[in-house]
Parts: C-alpha cells; sequence; structure tokens
C-alpha cells in the first residue's frame, strides 16, 4: 500500500534531480557572495572547486567503476607540472597551461591504465602507488627542469583575451573563481554525460558485478581501462588548475597523502554519490583551513571526524540520501 | 537442425578429471535437463559450453559452427546466454537497468557515448518486453538487490533473455528456493520453452522440475555420460536407479 500511495507522490520525480541539480550550480555560482558570510573567501571557494573536481575525477573510477586508485595524484601532480611548466618555459598562456596539463595527466594514466587494468582489488591499487612513486621521484630529482625539492617557481597564470575583452583571472580573484567554475562545470558536465551513457552504464555493471558483466559480453579490462583514462584526463584538468590557483608546482602536489586525502574526501561525500566527493573536499579543506589556524595538530581532528563519519554515515554524509527503490 | 553438438569433450584438472568424454546434442527448440549427483561434473560440463574455460579434448558446435576455442564474450555474442548457480545480478541497480544493459551491450552499444531515437526505442521496448515476460512488470523499478530471491532469479533470467539469445543455459535456477517460489520458476521456464520456443538446457536438482519440463534428459555421474533418452526412458532406466534416484530417494 505504501509503496503504491510511494508511486504516486513519485510523479515529480522526474523533475527533482533537476531541481537539485539546478540548487547545486545556484549555490557555486554564488559562492564567492555567501562565503564571506559564513567566514569563507573567494581563494577557499576556488580551492575547494579544484580539490573537489579532483576528488569527482577519482570516484568516476572508485564509486562508478569500482576500481580503487590510491596513487591518482600521479595524474593530479603531471596536470600541475604540465601547466606549471608551460608557463615557465613555453608560454605565458592560461588555456595553454590548461590543456597541456590535462594531456600530460591524460595520457601518462592512460599508458599506465593500459599497463594495470588487468589486475583486480588490492594489487591494482598497490600497483598505482608504485606508479605514483615513481612520478613523484621523477618530479622530486629532476632539479634542472621540475625545481626538484622546491618546486616548480617563477610563473604566474595569465590573463586570458578574448578579442573585445580581458579576463583578469591574475589579479582578480574573483574573476579566477569564474574561470575555475568554467573548467569545473566542463569537466564535471563531461563526466556526468559519460555516465549517462550506454558506456557509462557498461562501468556500472563492471563495478555491481564484474562476473555477471563479463558474461553479458562486456571487455571488463577495456572498459576498466577506459575509465581510468577518463579519470586520469579529468584529474589532469583539476591539477592544471591547481598549478593555477598557487602559481606554484611542488611535488606534494604528486604525494601519497594527497592521494590518500582524495580517497578520504570520497569516502566522506559519499562514494555512490557523484556530487558526494565535492561536499568530502569541502568538508575537508574548510576543517583544514579553520583547524590549522587554530592548532598545528589539525589532521588529527580531521581523522577524528573522518572515524566518526565511516562509524555513523558509512555510505558517506550524502550517503543518507541512497538510492531506494521507487515503487 | 541441432542447436548445440558436444563432441567427446573432457576436461581435466591436473589429475582430476571433471568431465570425461561426453557427447549429447541438443535439437533447436529442445529443453534438455542435466542431471546427476553432487559432484558429477554438471557445473563444469556447463561452463565447458558457455566457455568459461577451454575442454582438454573434444569439440563444441554451436548451431553449425565450432565454438571449442571460441571466448565466452563472444560465444555471448553468437547467442548463448547463461545464469550462474548463485545469482549474478547488478545488486544496486533496478531491474530495469540490469536489463537494459544486457539489451544495450548485446546490441552493440557497450562503447556508444549516446543513442538515437530510434535505438533508445528499440532498446527500451526489448526491456518492457523482456520484463513483463519474466512477470517483473509491477517490479521494475525496484533495486534487484532488494527483491526477494525468486525475482532475483527471475532478473537474471531477464536479463539472459534480453541478450536475445538463441541457447539459454539456466543453471540450478530453483536453487535454495521454497515450494512457490520453485514453482514460479518452473511456471517461466516452462513458459519460455512452450510459448517463446527457447532452446534451453537446465541443470537441476528438483526431480519435479526436471521430468515436469524436459523434453529429454541427460545423466551424468563422475564425470561421464551415464544416460540419455526422455523423462520416462531415464525414470526406467536401472543404471540410473542404482547410481542416482536410488540414492536421491
Amino acid at each position: 500500500m505504501s509503496g503504491m500511495a510511494r508511486a504516486q507522490t513519485q510523479a515529480p520525480a522526474a523533475e527533482r534531480p533537476l531541481l537539485i541539480l539546478a540548487g547545486i550550480w545556484v549555490v557555486l555560482i554564488a559562492a564567492p557572495f555567501w562565503m564571506p558570510l559564513v567566514g569563507g573567501y573567494t581563494s577557499l571557494a576556488s580551492r575547494i572547486l579544484v580539490i573537489g573536481l579532483a576528488a569527482m575525477s577519482l570516484n568516476f573510477l572508485i564509486g562508478f567503476t569500482g576500481v580503487v586508485s590510491f596513487g591518482h595524484a600521479a595524474y593530479f601532480g603531471l596536470g600541475v607540472y604540465g601547466a606549471g611548466m608551460i608557463l615557465r618555459y613555453i608560454a605565458p598562456s592560461t588555456p595553454l597551461a590548461v590543456i597541456a596539463g590535462i594531456l600530460l595527466g591524460g595520457i601518462v594514466g592512460s599508458a599506465v591504465g593500459a599497463l594495470i587494468c588487468r589486475r583486480r582489488g588490492i594489487y591494482f591499487a598497490l600497483v598505482t602507488i608504485a606508479f605514483q612513486e615513481v612520478f613523484y621521484y621523477i618530479a622530486y630529482k629532476w632539479d634542472s627542469v621540475t625545481g626538484g625539492f622546491d618546486g616548480l617557481r617563477g610563473f604566474q597564470r595569465q590573463p586570458i583575451h578574448f578579442g573585445l575583452f580581458t579576463l583578469d583571472i591574475q589579479k582578480n580573484d574573483l574573476a579566477f573563481y569564474y574561470f575555475v567554475l568554467a573548467v569545473f562545470a566542463i569537466v564535471v558536465g563531461f563526466m556526468g554525460f559519460v555516465l549517462r551513457s550506454p558506456f557509462g552504464r557498461t562501468l556500472l555493471a563492471v563495478r555491481e558485478n564484474e562476473r555477471r558483466a563479463r558474461f553479458l559480453g562486456i571487455p571488463v579490462d577495456r572498459h576498466i581501462w577506459l575509465a581510468f583514462t577518463i579519470s586520469s584526463f579529468c584529474i589532469g584538468a583539476a591539477g592544471a588548475l591547481y598549478a593555477l590557483l598557487n602559481n606554484f608546482a611542488d611535488p606534494s602536489s604528486l604525494y601519497t597523502d594527497l592521494s590518500g586525502e582524495l580517497v578520504i574526501m570520497c569516502v566522506l561525500g559519499g562514494m555512490r554519490s557523484f556530487w558526494g566527493p565535492l561536499l568530502g573536499a569541502a568538508v575537508f579543506e574548510v576543517l583544514q583551513d579553520y583547524i590549522s589556524s587554530q592548532t598545528v595538530n589539525w589532521l588529527f581532528f580531521i581523522g577524528l571526524i573522518f572515524v566518526l563519519v565511516v562509524m555513523f554515515f558509512p555510505r558517506g554524509l550524502l550517503g543518507v540520501f541512497r538510492r531506494r527503490s521507487a515503487a | 537442425m541441432s542447436m548445440l553438438e558436444v563432441r567427446n569433450v573432457s576436461k581435466h584438472f591436473g589429475s582430476l578429471i571433471a568431465v570425461r568424454e561426453v557427447s549429447l546434442t541438443v535439437a533447436k527448440g529442445e529443453l534438455r535437463a542435466i542431471i546427476g549427483p553432487n559432484g558429477a561434473g554438471k557445473t563444469t560440463f556447463f561452463n565447458l559450453i558457455t566457455g568459461f574455460f577451454p575442454p582438454t579434448a573434444g569439440e563444441i558446435i554451436f548451431d553449425g559452427q565450432n565454438v571449442t576455442t571460441v571466448s565466452a564474450a563472444d560465444r555471448v555474442k553468437r547467442g548463448m546466454a547463461r545464469t550462474f548457480q548463485v545469482t549474478e545480478v547488478f545488486p544496486e541497480l533496478s531491474v530495469r537497468e540490469n536489463v537494459r544493459i544486457a539489451a544495450e551491450v548485446a546490441a552493440g552499444y557497450a562503447l556508444r557515448p549516446w543513442l538515437g531515437g530510434a535505438e533508445v526505442r528499440d532498446i527500451a521496448s526489448v526491456v518492457e518486453e523482456t520484463v513483463a515476460v519474466t512477470g517483473l512488470a509491477g517490479k521494475a523499478n525496484r533495486l534487484v538487490g532488494e527483491l526477494a530471491h525468486g525475482d532475483q532469479r527471475a532478473a537474471e533470467i531477464a536479463m539472459a533473455l534480453a541478450l536475445r539469445p538463441r541457447l539459454l543455459l539456466l543453471d540450478e535456477p530453483t536453487a535454495g528456493m521454497g515450494e512457490q517460489e520453485t514453482f514460479e520458476i518452473a511456471g517461466l521456464i516452462r513458459k519460455l520453452h512452450r510459448d517463446k520456443s527457447y532452446t534451453i538446457i537446465l541443470v537441476e536438482h528438483d526431480m519435479r522440475v526436471v521430468f515436469h519440463l524436459a523434453d529429454r534428459i541427460s545423466v551424468l555421474d563422475q564425470g561421464a555420460l551415464l544416460a540419455d533418452g526422455t523423462p520416462e526412458q531415464i525414470a526406467a532406466n536401472p543404471a540410473v536407479q542404482a547410481a542416482y534416484l536410488g540414492k536421491a530417494a
């Protein structure tokens, strides 16, 4: 009986996701205006978007393909260095830097993915860590190109010229926020589009039951490789934005710590939810920003909160809106 | 015309001989049951037919073509669909999504970033028809993982049907079911066989289901084919009674 009643009230259900989606975008577009009211500031909002994009890219793999990578900072960091090195050595062009970051992270991720897509579970996760260490040491040791331990300095994001007008993302934090939001929208829109496609549904199939997927005729290794590739391109974009955000590239952007933090953000926000990792990143970054101004032991409190969330919201903060049967 | 012909197939796992020189022929439109005591090699034999692993010796001819070395995924494309002894579904997706993924993959859309209007309608009609045939129309939006065991089985069969198979292989479809659920699944299998003319191979433990549904029965014992015939012949076969029915009763 209650099932029938629910089926009737579900009639506008097709519109509800659209309303939620519109709400999310309104919140994001208005962020520079409401953030100061709750003690935030525009560059923190930019940082949350960038890290949130990285976490959502990783979650494309973890949450929607069911494959865990503990080394995704590698492709994030390659995006950072790709963008930074373009600005430092090649050309003072922000669009070129972003494209270079996306390509570097994505192409390397695609090559690594091709090598490891036959591995599963813990073996897959371990190999992703191993590859990350490789890229970390290259960035760390290759002083003359990457700046080594000190990082790559001496570049700045450049104003973007649109012919008729110029968007000064260099000096204007607000303009930079909207530039980040635009790139974020394109990448997130792309991931959302892929997940709604027949191809995207095969990824869900792999996540849900690999054996069944294989016996439907889905070449599982190939689809895991494609998911890894897409995820690497997207996180490469996040890395490129990170280089622009800091005007600086350093080896910690492709270090194990960041990979772990990104996984924590996915779990914190909810891995089964498309937007969950963005919320996870927001919680993580805001707590870090706030607690680290009070105590140097901020990681202790982040850890504590993570444990509490895992205990009381095992499906993440957005997991409380867990999908249920519709009728 | 035979749909499946198995010629002298054997499977060795090291020194263990799981299947020993088994031959059988399944005609188009036939419902064949494979029975035998636990450990007789029924599931191994099933895995050989569906390409889960290759046979040590022998040949498998499917619809006139030798598929002995063809991969499991390619056998699916050629029209073999199976269900598993342990239900294999996508638990966190709805019944409709489960069936839709099967239908899209079968239509060759596994890599497609989008579908045209006509393609979407074709898939939708396959999905709705399949969901209706398996009696799940009222539960199409439910998550499969939340359904009763019998309905999960029906959803798994629906996924197999959405592949538009010419040969349907069901591995113990009534395993672990109560009376009512067994009765419903048996009714579904009968409907698929009689009304929809599917060729079906069934591994089953429930003798009432087997003798009720099957056109022919093959009995495996210790990896070898012990007998092959109509239900009446099998019921009257003294070797089968000694090896199997006697013990079961």
